[in-house]
């Protein structure tokens, strides 16, 4: 699975053997492989006008270009905004609830994401064929795509340190622009340019997954919570900047604590923990139907609905399960 | 079996409503009670067995180049796709399931032919596990405000009442009969629950036949005892079910509602949810949605608010915490009525019950509770569900919707009930099912006259047998959930009615969470308890030992790996690995995993022993792509089933498909 961002193809039509052999010297004779390209076609093709474009078939003979559209920017952030509100609203009734529910289109945006990364470790996993993913920046749903894969695809992944490390290597270092993105959340009369629930976006179809998969992931929706308060607002200096570069700039790792530090400590990292996960060698596939995608009622409605009986029901299931 | 003119096909597609290119072959045959489907193929003959009771609808549809196309479609949700190769084979299959799945006798009912291989005794004992007297006397009556009643004994009075009803102390035969005359159907005042805390209850009837200024002295009288039989408070609430339109509409025809100027302290209100008609069309529309393929967010969404289905369940639970509400927190009785009491009279007299007493939230009081407020009360089963064919506009989901408020009430309280999704998904399949008497007729009376008890059997001592299959893990009788009154959040609250695809989209496997919590607290919990058995008994041994203090040191330490149950869980693993269509949303394309049979349910719900319980056949099916690239996965052998590397012991394939 490989990520990059998109190539400056240009109105020109542009160019760049190296970059025509790096992909090439990934795939053997013979070979192929899937570029998973997270705009649409079209999309892909103004791009052009604007000094980037796609990987021309000629010139990539051997990849096989895949669009799946996914929303990201402003969008996605006037979907989020709009969701919030739906759920904030006291005198809804039931009559338009769902209606209002879908105005929002973020469940559409879930299940949008989690096919596309299906499709993509779909394409590793029964087609043994390698994967480039990339949309225009390769910051952004570049990321989610590439992150939701590796969860649906490896164990490893789903354990609370490989999450750890996931997010570490997909999300932070690979360089979604995390001060940018989650500058002020979905309240805020300030609509920053650049504001977008990228990352929210990828913890719920995290959630999506715990919810389909129940016993398969080492850590519970605490976990989730913990990270989307973090990426907005946090005591900790893992989520700030912009990219590894900044952070360096900024002294990071010299004069703030790391998130990963505070949670790992034993007298934290239980509460963290999903006390029904049973670790699961196979690939988890998630059902994309409607159906199945429900709304992260614990975050988008956390501070409204009763969670008293639900939290007692985990208590139980604590109880049970240790015996 | 005169009905039935073809009573074999071979050759015939089981489609994938889903997938349409997963198709599998096989014999159709047809019972006189069962539509069965069987697998070809060596190592797994799969059987799909339907009964003809289940069946709501059968469509025939165009011939094609692959054959003529029918559809089944069930009353417990599943729909079954089949491509018979004839059109004139094809045709008699119709013509004859139309005929089997319309029953115009009873005898002709699963019911009266299914077999458990038990002995007269054990009959006898099955349909006295629940017994309603019992309950009454459990409420607390008869005691010094309440009666028994037998003033019904010959049905004389009401024929669609039970032989024994509780009454308010004050109320005298005459004033029974004289009320009964004034209420729709007859169907007089009568308890239906009783709160020995404070002395409120629960009543029930069907409307007054008050046209615009009717008045009914023994009905004043009755309310009145009704009132009286609760010191604690000085007026009743009356509630009525329906839509204040309808209820005023109805004082045309002669009937109505209770006049608060007639009736001395009561205080009445309509809680308005919507009649059988609205009920059956919601449903309908509801039942299109599931149906679509591979429908967007947005269409799911549209649909499923446009069917109104959740709103009326929201209406009913409203009904039910109202009425609740007034019984525990007020101290006041409620008098609940509809038109003739006996829809929506029963699903918010059993709702508000569940709500207030923990006792049916147990397995066996839930049973109770069904027995009395829908069995002995009159509902009219047969009408309702087809038992026997007869007017469509007679058939709503009355009982599927009050199922429907007790899964919600599960879900908002996950530690409350003693029994899981499971059991209620089983008996709302046996209220279809026809292969138990309980659910038979519209009436006590109807079910004497016809023997049930001598001649079928007792679906709650099936299940009460099968118990452990049905409990909730997270039930304890002494937890904080499980005490008193339930309260459900009333505002906001929309969120917390969810789709059921659990029993919507029942038989479509790959929908629902992979990995069943439930099953695996089970597990946890017993090998909990089997751990704790086998630690007393080392225990005991231990001490045996030190007290001979022998040197006789054989203790056989057993090996407990408490990794968790690794073994029970593979199989579940692979049901849980295994890929769904992910496709473009620009082509129609199903991105579901194939429905089929479920497993479990099949080797519970029919008890036959040569019923092969199966896997479900999971499979991946190549994703494809439309306007840009057609992605199309081909298996080294040319479009044969291969193992994947995923699938566990267990026969989950990944289906390559040719392009």
């Amino acid at each position: 699975l490989l990520r990059s961002s998109q190539p400056l193809t240009g109105p020109n039509r542009r160019r760049c053997r190296e970059d025509e052999k790096l992909l090439g010297s990934i795939l053997d004779e013979g070979e192929r492989g899937f570029i998973i390209d997270t705009r649409s076609a079209q999309a892909a093709k103004q791009a052009r006008m604007g000094g980037g474009g796609t990987e021309p078939k000629s010139s990539y003979p051997q990849w096989r270009r895949l669009h799946r559209a996914l929303d990201r920017g402003r969008q996605l952030q006037e979907s989020f905004v709009r969701l919030v509100e739906v759920c904030a609203e006291p005198t809804l009734s039931m009559d338009r609830w769902l209606s209002r529910l879908d105005g929002s289109r973020w469940l559409s945006h879930v299940k949008a994401a989690l096919s596309t990364a299906c499709l993509a470790a779909q394409c590793l996993d029964r087609e043994d064929s390698n994967v480039l993913v990339h949309g225009a920046e390769g910051t952004d749903t570049t990321l989610l795509v590439t992150a939701l894969a590796q969860l649906i695809l490896d164990p490893s992944c789903r354990t609370l340190e490989g999450f750890q490390g996931l997010l570490e290597r997909e999300w932070i270092q690979a360089g979604h622009p995390f001060q940018l993105r989650c500058a002020r959340s979905a309240s805020s009369h300030a609509r920053g340019k650049q504001e977008a629930p990228l990352f929210l976006l990828f913890l719920d179809c995290v959630w999506q997954l715990s919810r389909q998969f129940p016993l398969s992931l080492e850590f519970g929706e605490r976990l989730l919570l913990t990270l989307f308060d973090n990426a907005y607002a946090s005591s900790y200096g893992t989520f700030l900047c912009n990219n590894e570069k900044e952070r360096s700039l900024c002294k990071v790792k010299e004069s703030t604590h790391s998130l990963w530090a505070w949670l790992n400590q034993p007298q934290e990292k239980p509460k963290f923990l999903n006390p029904l996960y049973s670790h699961n060698p196979l690939v988890i596939w998630p059902s994309v139907e409607p159906q199945s995608i429900q709304l992260w009622q614990g975050l988008f409605l956390r501070w409204i609905r009763p969670s008293q009986h639900l939290d007692e029901a985990w208590v139980e299931i604590q109880r049970l399960v240790e015996g | 079996m005169e009905h039935i003119r073809m009573p074999k096909v071979e050759n015939v597609r089981l489609l994938d409503r889903l997938s349409s290119r997963r198709a599998v072959v096989g014999t159709l045959y047809l019972t006189a009670t069962h539509v069965i489907f069987v697998e070809n193929g060596s190592e797994t003959r799969k059987e799909t067995w339907v009964l003809h009771s289940q069946i709501s609808s059968i469509e025939k549809q165009a011939t094609t180049a692959t054959g003529c196309p029918l559809l089944i479609r069930c009353k417990n949700f599943q729909v079954i796709q089949l491509v018979i190769p004839q059109e004139r084979d094809c045709h008699d299959v119709y013509i004859s399931l139309i005929r089997l799945a319309r029953p115009v006798k009873y005898e002709e009912l699963y019911c009266f032919s299914f077999n458990p291989k038990l002995d007269k005794e054990e009959r006898e004992q099955g349909w006295k596990l629940v017994d309603l007297n019992e309950e009454y006397n459990r409420m607390g009556v008869p005691n010094n405000y309440w009666q028994i009643s037998d003033v019904n004994r010959d049905y004389g009075v009401c024929d669609s009442y039970p032989t024994e009803v509780y009454v308010p102390k004050s109320a005298t035969a005459h004033i029974i009969v004289g009320s009964s005359k004034f209420r729709s159907r007859r169907r007089f005042p009568a308890l239906s629950y009783y709160c020995k805390g404070n002395n409120a209850s629960i009543c029930r009837s069907s409307q007054p036949l008050s046209g615009f200024s009717a008045r009914c002295l023994e009905d004043e009288q009755m309310l009145q005892a009704i009132r009286k039989a609760n010191p604690g408070s000085d007026f009743i609430y009356v509630v009525d079910t329906r839509p204040k339109l309808n209820a005023m509409a109805n004082r045309a025809a002669g009937k109505g509602y209770e006049n608060e100027d007639n009736y001395s302290n009561i205080k009445f209100q309509f809680i308005g949810i919507e009649n059988i008609h609205v009920m059956r069309n919601s449903l309908q529309k509801m039942l299109e949605v599931c149906e679509l393929k591979s429908p967007s967010m947005s269409d799911f969404l549209w649909g499923l608010e446009n069917s109104g289905w959740l709103k009326h369940i929201k209406a009913i639970m409203d009904a039910g915490i109202f009425i609740a509400k007034a019984v525990a927190e007020e101290g006041v009785s409620v008098l609940v009525h509809c038109s003739d009491g006996w829809d929506r009279t029963a699903q918010v007299c059993s709702v508000a019950s569940l709500l207030l007493d923990p006792y049916y939230r147990t397995m066996k009081g839930f049973m109770v509770l069904i027995e009395k407020d829908w069995i002995s009360f009159g509902h009219k089963f047969n009408h309702r569900y087809g038992n026997l064919d007869g007017d469509p506009k007679e058939i709503s989901p009355v009982i599927d919707q009050f199922i429907e408020c007790v899964w919600q009430l599960m879900e908002q309280f996950p530690c409350a009930f003693e029994f899981n999704e499971r059991f209620l998904i089983h008996i709302q399949h046996h209220i279809y099912s026809c292969q138990f008497g309980n659910f038979l007729c519209n009436s006590q009376k109807e079910r004497r006259e016809l023997k049930i008890k001598e001649r079928t059997y007792s679906l709650w001592a099936h299940l009460w047998k099968n118990r452990a299959d049905y409990l909730n893990p997270l039930y304890r009788s002494d937890h904080s959930q499980t005490q008193g009154t339930l309260h459900p959040q009333i505002t906001p609250c929309n969120f917390l009615y969810k789709f059921w695809s659990g029993m919507y989209n029942r038989f479509e496997k790959g929908l629902h969470p992979r990995q069943s919590v439930t099953d695996y607290l089970m597990a946890v919990k017993e090998e909990t308890q089997q751990l704790e058995e086998e630690l007393e008994v080392l225990q005991e041994r231990l001490a045996n030992l030190q007290k001979s203090q022998s040197g006789d040191n054989k203790v056989k330490s057993k090996q407990q790996d408490r990794s968790k149950q690794t073994g029970l869980y593979t199989s579940n693993n692979s049901l849980a690995n295994t890929p769904q269509e992910y496709s473009n949303d620009l082509k129609s394309f199903p991105s579901r995993s194939p429905s089929q049979g479920d497993e479990e349910d099949s080797a519970l719900i029919l008890t036959q022993d040569n019923l092969k319980s199966s896997d479900p056949d999971l499979s991946a099916n190549s994703d494809q792509e439309s306007g840009v690239e057609d992605l199309s996965c081909r298996s080294p052998s040319g479009g044969g089933c291969l193992p994947s590397e995923d699938s566990g012991k267990d026969s989950d394939e990944a289906v390559f498909l040719a392009g």
